[in-house]
């Protein structure tokens, strides 16, 4: 964090007292024009339950990664606010933690430095934060590459390092950037349920950007859906599924069918244009 | 002649698979590097013996004034003399040329004011200048170190700049993210994002920067290695001039080398890894 946002994050008013329904994030309003005029969000308005996970889907370019930044306080909004726990948020805090799609692991540095460089940051000493380390490495099934390097893993390896750095660092809320992007279909399957196994024990409030429908609905409570140009909330659709059965059993339920039929239905129109106008991406599932 | 020159390939040919397939790879890549040192060598002696020029000697020659050079004291006391303004120009170019790459790389001001004037200085005649160091610097010290400086400094400082402005935005974005200060920022991950361009601008600097040694030692005073080498052609002794300037190559090349160990120790540990 810059000085600069050190002192604003000081100031921040404090907002009413947190109920026990008080959402854990509130993304009140928000717009954002990039430079040049681009109206990248307008108005988007959604609450995050507090230990639940919620899932923003859409077409590419309707702002998921833009929102998901600006509730991380990585990039400012133009207008609107991101409130959490009560106070508006003015740049990124030790109660929220970041998984990036490409990693971003230091390349110079091992496993055990990359999983314990957020508490590295904020002075914890060596011996505490590499304990600290090592039990998260053991959570996400990395033990025995403590003193790999990133580019001696596997891609998924190297996302769940991510994961791991993300969860040492203890906060509250996890904001996840489509963190299965570059990771086989296979091992996504295994990491959704490991995903889900994490956070069943340790009750965090996760915000989940995705661009497959099946993966939002696998994992979420809740799940926003922003349309394109600029990005706009269309939906939030909570998938009524037990979640007590096995994960095949979930994926062929009349709840999460009907979900993901829910989603494709308001997702639909925006392939459709896309095939009219093959020079841009479409939406994938 | 025929003779020879059919027997040799034919006797290559027949011995290869089986003395090739014996040795472990890293003592074929040895042998592969050796032997290329021998051939280069070979023809330097034979190009000497034939010889080419009256000023070109054999590398026997030139190997055994190298000898005689180093068991004298004569290349002890010219790299003394050379060394003291090497070191303190390419040291001082290190440090201010880094943080002005730093600085550069960091402030869109800074960057706006300095990476022209940095550009025109590396794309300047810069040999042309050393002369002309004189009027201000005389001919002492000062001088051989401005003429190091000189030459050092734009590829370090272009190099250092470009390290910078190349970190992946995504490792800067993570550092906000897990709340690093300013300073964390550059020192933990701005810097060793960079330290390979850094440090390839710092071998480069430092390879200049003896050029900028020997050219002051030739052009403003004769002193040093550079004064060997103008003094040994003076009177005709080539050999001895050789050997100056191979040993400038062979020290050039160490301390280069032992600069790549530095960046690997400092801030790449991954690439010392199998």
């Amino acid at each position: 964090m810059t000085d600069a946002k050190a002192a604003t994050d000081a100031t921040a008013a404090p907002g009413p007292p947190v109920g026990a329904d008080e959402p854990a994030v509130r993304v009140v309003e928000l717009t954002k024009d990039y430079p040049g005029g681009v109206r990248a969000l307008e108005g988007v308005t959604f609450d995050v339950p507090a230990g639940q996970l919620t899932t923003l889907i859409g077409p590419s370019g309707c702002g998921k990664t833009t929102t998901l930044k600006i509730v991380a306080g990585l990039i400012p909004a133009t207008a609107g606010q991101v409130i959490v726990d009560g106070r508006r948020v003015t740049g990124p805090g030790p109660e929220r933690a970041f998984v990036f799609q490409d990693f971003a692991l230091l390349p110079w540095a091992n496993v055990l430095r990359n999983v314990a460089f957020g508490l590295e940051l904020r002075g914890v000493p060596r011996a505490e934060r590499e304990a600290t380390a090592r039990e998260f490495i053991a959570k996400t099934n990395l033990t025995g590459f403590e003193h790999h390097y990133p580019h001696q893993l596997s891609g998924g390896m190297r996302q769940r390092v991510g994961l791991a750095r993300a969860l040492a660092v203890d906060a509250d809320i996890l904001l996840m950037d489509e963190p299965f992007a570059s990771v086989d279909e296979q091992i996504r399957r295994a990491f959704q349920e490991d995903l889900l196994r994490l956070l069943s024990d340790a009750r965090k409030t996760v915000m989940f950007v995705t661009h497959s429908i099946e993966e939002a609905v696998y994992v979420s409570d809740q799940i926003v859906i922003l349309t394109r140009g600029p990005g706009r909330v269309s939906n939030a659709v909570r998938p009524e599924i037990a979640r007590d059965g096995s994960p095949d059993e979930i994926r062929r339920s009349r709840g999460y069918l009907d979900a993901v039929e829910e989603i494709w239905g308001e997702l639909r129109s925006y392939v459709e244009q896309d095939m009219q106008a093959p020079q841009q991406t479409g939406v994938a599932s | 002649m025929t003779g020879g020159g059919l027997a040799a390939p034919a006797a290559g040919a027949a011995g290869r698979p089986s003395a090739w397939g014996g040795w472990p790879p890293a003592t074929r890549t040895w042998l592969l590097r050796a032997g290329s040192i021998v051939a280069v060598l070979a023809l330097w002696e034979l190009g000497g013996r034939i010889p080419v020029s009256l000023t070109f000697p054999s590398f026997t020659a030139t190997a055994a004034a190298f000898a005689g050079m180093l068991a004298d004291g004569t290349f002890l006391r010219a790299y003394s003399e050379t060394g003291g303004p090497l070191l303190v120009g390419v040291g001082l170019t290190a440090i201010g040329g880094v943080a002005a790459g730093l600085v550069m790389g960091l402030s869109p001001k800074a960057e706006w004011l300095g990476v022209p004037l940095f550009v025109i200085l590396q794309a300047a005649p810069s040999a042309a200048i050393i002369p002309l160091i004189t009027f201000i610097y005389g001919i002492g010290f000062a001088a051989k170190v401005f003429a190091v400086v000189l030459l050092s400094t734009p590829v370090i400082v272009l190099n250092s700049y470009r390290g910078i402005r190349n970190t992946p935005v995504s490792l800067i974005e993570m550092s906000e993210a897990f709340l690093a200060s300013r300073w964390q920022r550059i020192w933990k991950v701005i810097l060793p994002a960079a330290s390979g361009l850094i440090f390839a601008g710092l071998r480069l600097g430092l390879a200049q920067g003896f050029t900028g040694a020997i050219l002051a030692e030739l052009l403003i005073t004769p002193t040093g290695v550079g004064d060997l080498i103008t003094f040994y052609r003076s009177q005709a002794e080539y050999d001895h001039m050789y050997a100056s300037i191979l040993s400038i190559i062979l020290v050039a090349s160490v301390s280069i080398t032992l600069l790549q160990r530095l960046e690997g120790v400092l801030f790449r540990p991954e690439l010392r890894s199998p």
